[in-house]
């Protein structure tokens, strides 16, 4: 067993594909008796916010996400679509509603939580969420909108506890 | 001899190492819990979770597609 047992995240990224990182290793971190603080930054604020539902993924610019049916039989759920599609097909309305819906269903059918219970699990274990309140300023958030029991506080605070840390991960 | 079994078939990472940490919070020392799951990356995560903990992992078997690990807190 090792003392130093803390670990800090950067939180950088809002889509609900790159909200699953920093909740895994969050909660992991907790799990391994690590002090676990996550410094929630530019659209990793939207980690934070109280409604989660707006949560999406965008196909769009982002060549390298597998695209497989959760659903029909294995010959066609085994099907790459990805590589298949031209990226400008992603600009059709309603599609990356589409994706999201579909990549949330690959999530279930894999036994995967939601990021609503992950989060809560988070924060039941006891990982300390940081709201960097200059991006708060920046896209017009205010503290009413994140949930209850997190810290509201910039760069010198996160590098001050990311000094005490030993593990240090930028999501 | 075994205190408590988890049954987590079907849960991904990182959902077995969390309710197993939840289920040994509420055990005492020396007592066995049985873990059960699907998960494939668990097989290697147990072995890091017990280490890093130091609860001993006395077990761990495969049955069908499921893992059947036994884990002495300490």
């Amino acid at each position: 067993m090792s003392d130093l047992n803390e670990m800090t995240l950067i939180a950088s990224k809002g889509t609900l594909d790159w909200a699953y990182p920093p909740f895994i290793l969050a909660s992991t971190g907790i799990a391994m008796s690590k002090e676990v603080t996550v410094f929630c930054t530019f659209y990793g604020l939207n980690l934070l916010l109280k409604d989660l539902s707006h949560l999406r993924i965008s196909p769009q610019g982002n060549p390298d996400m597998p695209m497989k049916m959760p659903f029909g039989p294995k010959w066609f759920q085994a099907i790459d679509f990805g590589p298949k599609i031209p990226n400008l097909f992603w600009n059709i309305p309603g599609l990356e509603f589409f994706a999201t819906q579909m990549m949330k269903k690959t999530f279930k059918n894999n036994g995967m939580a939601t990021i609503e219970e992950l989060r809560e699990i988070c924060i039941d274990m006891g990982v300390k969420f940081i709201a960097c309140e200059m991006t708060m300023g920046m896209f017009g958030f205010s503290r009413e909108d994140f949930i209850e029991g997190i810290e509201f506080a910039g760069a010198a605070t996160y590098l001050d506890v990311a000094h005490k840390s030993n593990q240090d991960l930028f999501i | 001899m075994t205190n408590q079994t988890l049954d987590m078939c079907g849960y991904a990472c990182p959902m077995p190492i969390l309710k197993t940490k939840q289920a040994l919070a509420s055990m005492s020392s020396r007592e066995v819990i049985e873990v059960i799951c699907t998960d494939q990356g668990s097989k290697k995560d147990f072995v890091a979770f017990c280490n890093q903990l130091g609860h001993k992992l006395i077990s761990q078997r495969d049955e069908g597609n499921k893992i059947i690990f036994q884990i002495e807190k300490n």
